[in-house]
């Protein structure tokens, strides 16, 4: 079974963000930049897959600019087999992204497609779900554990609250939730071997879709900021302030 | 306009979610219907026909929604979108997981988690775990919109909406639903408590992490931890509190031995009331929290169990 991983090219999530004096969006310059940790932990699932001789082979694939191929290397570092690179410098968005990928998904026909279940960036938690509808195929978001049975995937959700175990037909999409798996680290020679693996460059226009976003960002700006408080001297006097002055516990 | 509310809710109860994308509704304006769906949740219904602001309750009762999953809940919502101009959902597992594939059928762009309203197109909303705030505008002629509970004040009862049966055809063969493990602890869950207790790397291991069991348990709250200690081992991954973990909210919020690395701060910087208590009266912690207590906390936590 092939299996195909998308993944995104985000602030490192380690990078106090800075929103740009004209508001108008966050300021992504001399910012560093990694894989988004919700795709390291799909790119982890379809390497183990593979491991367990479950997957036969892993394909990366990111919608994004030029410098996104640098996440596209890491993932084949990590152990995908080789890459697919969707280059736009628009601003894409999941349903964007979701278009992107359900052609990919038409020319690749992946058993199984494995996605982070949000970006840490834009947080919208969609991309995964949009590509299932698109492509036709059952979902199983925010994973804590994946296992395939013949024609079937057994997929252990993280819902509100509890688990929720569901049955989806193959091929299918999964998003990872933080339990599903810890990542590896890439080890130095799996890098250089990274350099040397295939990787495809296509554009929305070879692939026939519309990515740019339908929504417009009017402004973005920085949350109202927390007013620091003030430093009490004994347990006392805090268990006074949060019965008294804060009201918060009785 | 009219507005599409897809109502939350479990065990045969209406999710107290509802109220607050109801409130949300009104204020975008218009008329405003709830749509039940599920098995047998005739009951869930006459609930939601309570809720003020509520034109019209539609029941879709029938066992292919039993366990709501996303494949016929969105076929069922695409049958009936066209009468829409909005669809709101709560940003809850069943929403995030719905709609998304809903606004995708529909060709449609999705505004997730949004915390304001500015007009019936345009949207508040946090993006990089809330440490920013975008206004975004969509021009798609259906608006699908998941609602960040915290942002809106539940509407109240009062209402006396029509409940009126959906008929819909929807099948599915995709998925199918297995079992359910519902977290049994008297413990509220994490992004519901009204009170969080978190440990951090200063709590120096998981058997430490016992010494907030009789705090947690005397206030009602939850417990959670920052990635430092997840990452050390301590606890379990599901208890984290931060970007890549839980985004909590709670009245009160008390961090136990956590320095307040970025990461942690934009997961419960929102909380109404912060309580640091850190041995390291530099930590960064201390910058956002209202009352702070530079101790030990292997002293300072039986004490503060002691007196509660």
């Amino acid at each position: 079974m092939k299996v195909l991983v998308a993944v995104k090219r985000v602030i490192d999530y380690n990078v106090k963000i800075r929103v740009k004096p004209d508001g108008s969006d966050v300021d992504l310059t001399n910012v560093k930049m990694a894989m988004n940790p919700f795709c390291e932990i799909a790119v982890e699932e379809a390497v183990r897959l593979k491991e367990k001789g479950v997957a036969t082979e892993v394909v990366a694939v990111t919608v994004g600019p030029k410098a996104a191929q640098e996440q596209l290397r890491t993932a084949l570092a990590l152990g995908a087999d080789r890459a697919i690179h969707v280059e736009t410098d628009e601003r894409v968005e999941s349903l964007g992204a979701a278009k992107a990928l359900a052609k990919v998904v038409e020319q690749e026909s992946p058993g199984l497609v494995v996605l982070g279940k949000q970006a840490i960036d834009s947080d919208n938690n969609q991309t995964g779900q949009m590509l299932a509808a698109l492509s036709g195929m059952a979902q199983g978001t925010f994973a804590s554990d994946v296992s395939v049975d013949g024609d079937k995937l057994k997929v252990i959700r993280e819902i509100d609250g509890g688990l929720q175990t569901v049955e989806l037909s193959l091929p299918a999409v999964v998003t990872t939730d933080l339990r599903l798996n810890e990542p590896r680290y890439a080890k130095l020679p799996d890098i250089m071997k990274a350099k040397k693996k295939p990787m495809d460059v296509t554009t929305p226009a070879d692939l026939g879709v519309e990515v740019a976003s339908r929504l417009t960002l009017v402004k973005v700006e920085p949350p109202a900021e927390r007013q620091g408080g003030v430093k009490v001297s004994s347990v006392d006097e805090l268990v006074d302030k949060l019965k008294n002055e804060a009201k918060v516990i009785s | 306009m009219s507005i599409l509310v897809l109502a939350e809710h479990h065990d045969g109860h209406l999710g107290e979610a509802t109220a607050h994308v109801v409130a949300a509704a009104k204020a975008i304006g218009g008329d405003i219907d709830v749509l039940v769906a599920g098995q047998g949740v005739g009951a869930i219904a006459e609930a939601a026909a309570k809720l003020d602001g509520v034109t019209r309750v539609r029941v879709a009762d029938d066992e292919v929604f039993a366990h709501q999953l996303a494949e016929p809940m969105a076929d069922l919502l695409v049958g009936l979108a066209d009468d829409y101009s909005h669809v709101l959902a709560a940003a809850s597992t069943t929403g995030k997981n719905v709609l998304p594939r809903l606004a995708a059928l529909k060709d449609v762009a999705q505004i997730s988690e949004i915390i304001a309203v500015e007009s019936a197109d345009t949207f508040k909303r946090p993006i990089y775990a809330g440490n920013a705030i975008a206004t975004v505008k969509s021009d798609d002629a259906l608006k699908v919109i998941t609602v960040r509970s915290t942002g809106f004040d539940a509407v109240g009862e009062g209402g006396s909406a029509a409940v009126e049966p959906v008929e819909a055809s929807v099948a599915n063969s995709l998925s199918s639903f297995v079992g359910e493990e519902l977290a049994k602890s008297d413990r509220p869950e994490l992004g519901a408590a009204k009170i969080v207790i978190s440990g951090g790397r200063g709590m120096g291991s998981g058997e430490n992490f016992k010494i907030l069991d009789s705090i947690a348990d005397k206030l009602g709250a939850a417990i959670g931890a920052s990635r430092a200690a997840v990452d050390a081992g301590y606890v379990p991954n599901d208890m984290q509190v931060g970007q890549t973990g839980k985004i909590v909210a709670p009245d009160l919020y008390i961090a136990v031995g956590i320095s307040g690395a970025i990461q942690h701060l934009a997961g419960m910087k929102d909380s109404k009331v912060i309580v640091a208590i850190n041995k390291d009266e530099e930590a960064p912690i201390f910058q956002v929290a209202d009352y702070g207590l530079v101790a030990d906390l292997f002293e300072a936590i039986p004490e503060l169990d002691g007196k509660l």
